[in-house]
């Protein structure tokens, strides 16, 4: 057998930090960044008797994500505890949802190999973070910061059903793009928060059992997420061609060696002795939560993908990049509301905007340029008052300062002169001054023909309208 | 016994408490004499009975999603065996 | 009468005439500690100067015609399991040695602000498990009844410094009988109230869907009035009850007449020390004599209640003491060479015996593969124990028993023999597991003069007909003016 005779089985677990003000059992900020245990509590520090009371906003964040991911939403949920030591979880369990999650049985619509794929979501559930902890080799200590200890996080769970790397991280792309759409999450995998675990086996092709699955941890980019699991996908074939077998265990990821290796520990097998949290009655959603979720959930991104590519009549890739965002779709929308042509509109998004968004990043929320004055610009454009390279200078000039196209336009004299009479006379002038080339294009010699538009273009100082240059000068040189 | 010496030593590492040969054996003769007086439980037959997990007869209880001043960093370190900076000190976890 | 042997509620009518003031009254205290603490060894921690201040400013109060509550200047003391800001708070453990409280729990911010001044933290079993306070990480209590005996527990400080005349009343915690057990062997009223009518927050958990605070008083009507302060819903306690808590004062003398009350069959077995066994015969013939229908009532699962509440509080203790880690405070072992044995040695050292039985017992209860024969078989159980009351409180609307099947014992008697220590809660824990009601009240002495205790139980959020009861009980007796012969 070859590694092509294998099929490979992926599941995701996601975990995304939601953004609320406040933790999930207390009242301490969720500000990323601030110095060492400057967010703590009583509660977050797990002092002797404290207890957790659960912040509203976090179930209506849950609730409004497994809508979009077309959950059903369990009216009543209930908290566990899951036991286990580490100096960075201070109570020494995680509060967290086990065997009543809040949403199950879900969907997420990605764009996989043979085209749209539904990956089933198994369940969506909330808990809380743990605390950070730095490790100094030198002095051989670790230092445990519990800023993070308490932020709220949903965990989001697919069923195996990601057949290749590539799948797994479009499907980790579609997540994130959702769940920023929904404002849940700021889509930061850089910064953690947004998490990704992946459990990945192997199994003959055609064959309906599948594989011992391993878990992949540390996959914190799209890249390393697709990597990581086309390295184990490799090893694990190579294991089973060699006659071995794949163990259940747990993996990292090591971005540096470009390998995963086992994490298995000397310490007895994880045994979480989960349990029904005392300190917190079952959750109980009243129709009025849900109602209300439902009612903000917003236009998905392929709902809106779809739309972009029937209402504006787009190119399925230009629909995709567009919606990606969904201030960059809203503001897509607020140009295209003044201005007509929208390929060519995507056409400047997609070109010049996203140059300018790349050269100096800003939120589109901070754009300078208001949707008006991007639309007058292209109109400019169209009816031939400036040229498109001087279109760009102004757009620019427009994204630095917010000023308005005419103004640009204005100040730095980009209007193009499409005066038949002016040009007329530039173009009299010219063809007065060169007889001989005159000739030669009338018996036939046409490459002159741009001589003469060069020439014209000079005395205008690049100013005039091509168009007008090229329609009066054929008209008087005949031909 | 309920208990092998094995379970005894297993339980004790999940609960992280280090018992000494003796603490061993008085654990294991004392919990398999409590476990053995729990099998009267077994008695029962609660197949379809739901359990009680909670003693709350009470409405649920919500916070506002408010973020306001946390404990001053002094008073949340006041009480650590160790610190750095504003940081808890353990010893290195990756061993 | 000396002025340390009033009840709370005779010395705030003294201190609202004016005859007495409140630093009299807790220097009173004081004193009253510096002469049979020695002996009886109730405190862990005095806090004369905090007790004082506080009594000055009720005083001041007081001379403005303000007083905060009709308890304003009347010294209590606290279970060490409660809270304290800026006083230390050990929870009767080696493991917090050292360890001050960075804020004060619900019930004592309620306290504070109703203006009792706190005499100081009362000492207890370790993590509030035991029924005789040797457990505790420090050393024994003694029962001011007869001193070579306990005062029970886990709240045995709270009992013995009420019983001895160094406070006028105290907080404690019941998780399985912990207020009420120790009450009945020092001759106090120890009141565990229904799950949830008091705040658990800042009260270290030693089982949270079983823990409650209560008061221990001399009287019924003291125990009505302490548990007013602190009976409020709390923001900060999911479990706290979203009810108004009535006036436990108002209809206290309303008497048994035209009530029915139950003698659960089952609460009266072989084995139990006669004596009790009379006192309660005899207390239930008395509240028929006053006008109650008293009626044989059965709670059949009574025999499976030990079994299950053993398995459901050491289950969620292994949990809720995993927090004691030697990271961010109390004990650790310094000497730990790396991280692992960070964790070990310092729980090794800083738990007692009692409470790594009973994390081991509880982590083996919720571990792989037993979690369903334990476990979850005891919440089940849990479930027939509750229907056991749902159904008697059909035809009663009190029920009434011992409260502990012997009365006080000797010291170091039960030490070596768990099991027969876990018996000595057989009649309070089930009232615990159903989250109901319960009161423990004087109902004599033993021939050798050790007090004997009668229980109330009542429906749930019914506490002040379960102190009705116990009142119409207590105004028959002088049980309450008798102090032990200390």
């Amino acid at each position: 057998m070859s590694a092509s005779d294998f099929q490979p089985v992926i599941g995701l677990e996601v975990h995304a930090q939601l953004l609320t003000r406040s933790k999930i059992f207390c009242s301490c900020s969720t500000e990323f960044g601030a110095p060492p245990n400057h967010h703590t509590c009583p509660v977050c520090l797990g002092l002797p008797g404290v207890l957790p009371v659960l912040n509203r906003r976090v179930v209506e964040m849950a609730v409004l994500t497994g809508l979009a991911l077309g959950c059903e939403i369990q009216r009543r949920s209930v908290w566990s505890r899951k036991n286990y030591f580490y100096p960075d979880l201070p109570k020494g369990y995680q509060i967290t949802q086990y065997d009543q999650p809040i949403c199950e049985q879900g969907r997420l619509l990605i764009d996989g190999e043979g085209g749209e794929r539904a990956i089933r979501i198994r369940r969506v559930h909330m808990e809380e973070d743990a605390g950070k902890s730095v490790h100094d080799p030198v002095r051989g200590i670790s230092l445990v910061d519990l800023n993070r200890a308490g932020v709220p996080l949903l965990e989001i769970v697919s069923e195996p059903d990601l057949r290749s790397p590539e799948e797994a991280a479009e499907y980790m792309r579609s997540l994130r793009d959702l769940l920023v759409y929904l404002g849940v999450n700021d889509g930061n995998l850089e910064e953690g928060s947004l998490r990704c675990d992946a459990n990945v086996s192997v199994m003959p092709k055609g064959s309906a059992q599948l594989g011992t699955r391993t878990e992949l941890k540390n996959l914190n980019s799209y890249r390393f997420l697709q990597k990581a699991i086309e390295l184990e996908i490799a090893r694990q074939v190579l294991v089973l061609e060699s006659g071995g077998k794949v163990e259940q265990e747990t993996r990292l990821f090591d971005a540096e060696r470009g390998e995963t290796r086992s994490m298995r520990s000397k310490e007895e097998a994880h045994d979480y002795r989960y349990f029904p949290e005392p300190d917190l009655p079952p959750l109980v959603l009243d129709e009025g939560l849900v109602e209300a979720q439902a009612k903000a959930l917003p236009e998905l991104p392929r709902a809106k993908l779809e739309r972009f590519r029937t209402q504006y009549g787009l190119p399925a890739y230009d629909a995709k990049l567009l919606t990606s965002e969904r201030p960059l779709a809203d503001y897509f929308e607020a140009v295209a509301a003044g201005y007509r042509d929208y390929k060519k509109l995507s056409n400047w998004f997609l070109g010049e905007l996203l140059r300018l968004l790349k050269e100096q990043p800003t939120p589109i929320a901070a754009l300078k340029i208001g949707p008006g004055h991007f639309a007058a610009l292209l109109s400019s454009v169209d009816r031939g008052e400036i040229s498109a390279g001087a279109g760009k200078e102004v757009l620019a000039e427009m994204f630095r300062t917010g000023a308005a196209p005419q103004t640009v336009i204005a100040e730095r004299g980009l209007a193009q002169v499409s005066d038949q009479s002016a040009i007329e006379a530039l173009v009299d002038e010219v063809l007065a001054k060169n007889p001989s080339e005159a000739e030669k294009y009338r018996a036939g010699k046409r490459q002159v023909f741009g001589f003469f538009v060069g020439q014209v273009m000079k005395a205008m100082k690049g100013k005039a309208n091509p168009q007008v240059v090229n329609e009066l000068l054929r008209k008087k040189l005949g031909g | 016994m309920r208990l092998t010496l094995e379970q005894v030593r297993h339980v004790a590492g999940l609960a992280r408490l280090k018992l000494g040969p003796e603490e061993e054996q008085r654990y294991q003769q004392q919990l398999s004499a409590i476990l053995e007086a729990m099998e009267k439980l077994r008695e029962l037959d609660t197949e379809s009975v739901e359990p009680t997990s909670h003693s709350t007869l009470s409405g649920f209880l919500w916070r506002e999603d408010l973020s306001r001043q946390s404990l001053e960093v002094e008073k949340a370190l006041a009480n650590a065996p160790e610190k750095v900076g504003t940081a808890f000190s353990v010893p290195k976890i990756i061993e | 009468m000396q002025l340390f042997e009033l009840s709370m509620l005779e010395l705030a009518s003294k201190l609202a005439s004016g005859e007495v003031s409140s630093v009299e009254a807790t220097r009173a205290c004081l004193r009253r500690v510096a002469e049979v603490d020695g002996k009886v060894k109730a405190f862990l921690h005095v806090d004369e100067k905090g007790a004082l201040a506080a009594a000055e400013a009720s005083d001041a109060r007081r001379k403005g015609g303000k007083p905060a509550g009709p308890l304003d200047g009347v010294p209590v003391g606290l279970k060490d399991i409660f809270l304290t800001e800026g006083l230390p708070t050990t929870c009767g453990s080696r493991i917090l040695e050292g360890f001050v409280a960075p804020y004060d729990g619900t019930v004592v911010r309620l306290l504070k602000e109703a203006g009792l001044p706190i005499v100081g933290k009362l000492n207890q079993d370790e993590f509030a498990m035991g029924s005789s306070t040797e457990a505790s990480g420090f050393f024994p209590t003694r029962n001011p009844y007869d001193l070579s005996r306990t005062p029970g527990g886990s709240s045995g400080g709270s009992a013995a410094a009420v019983a001895a005349g160094e406070v006028f009343g105290a907080l404690g915690t019941d998780t399985g009988g912990s207020i009420r057990q120790p009450a009945a062997l020092t001759n106090l009223v120890g009141l565990k109230p229904t799950y949830g009518r008091v705040s658990r927050y800042g009260v270290i958990a030693f089982a949270s869907s079983l823990d409650q605070v209560g008061p221990l008083c001399r009287t019924v009507a003291d125990a009505a009035a302490l548990l007013q302060v602190i009976a409020r819903h709390d923001p900060l306690d999911s479990t706290s009850a979203q009810l108004p808590s009535p006036d436990y004062l108002a209809g206290l003398e309303g008497g048994v007449a035209g009530l029915t009350l139950g003698l659960p069959r089952e609460y009266f077995v072989e084995g139990m020390d006669q004596e009790v066994e009379r006192a309660v015969r005899a207390a239930a013939e008395e509240l028929r004599r006053l006008g109650a229908k008293v009626v044989d009532t059965s709670l059949p699962h009574t025999r499976y209640a030990l079994a299950t509440y053993y398995l459901i509080a050491p289950a969620e203790a292994s949990s809720n003491l995993a927090r004691y880690d030697g990271i961010r405070y109390g004990l650790r072992a310094a000497d730990a060479k790396g991280l692992r044995e960070l964790y070990a040695l310092t729980r090794e050292r800083g738990f007692g015996p009692e409470v790594k039985r009973r994390i081991m017992l509880g982590t083996y209860a919720l571990s792989a593969g037993y979690y369903e024969a334990y476990y979850l078989k005891a919440q089940k159980v849990r479930t027939l124990i509750r229907r056991d009351f749902e159904q008697a409180f059909k035809q009663v609307d009190a029920i009434i028993s011992p409260t502990s099947p012997v009365a006080a014992f000797k010291l170091g008697e039960k030490v070596d023999d768990p099991l027969a220590m876990y018996l000595m809660d057989v009649f309070t824990l089930p009232c615990n597991l159903a989250g109901l009601p319960g009161m423990s009240l004087p109902c004599g002495f033993t021939a050798s003069g050790l007090p004997i205790g009668l229980q109330v139980l009542g429906r749930p959020y019914d506490e002040a007909r379960v102190l009705r009861v116990g009142r119409a009980f207590e105004r028959e007796h002088d049980f309450a003016k008798r102090r032990p012969p200390l």
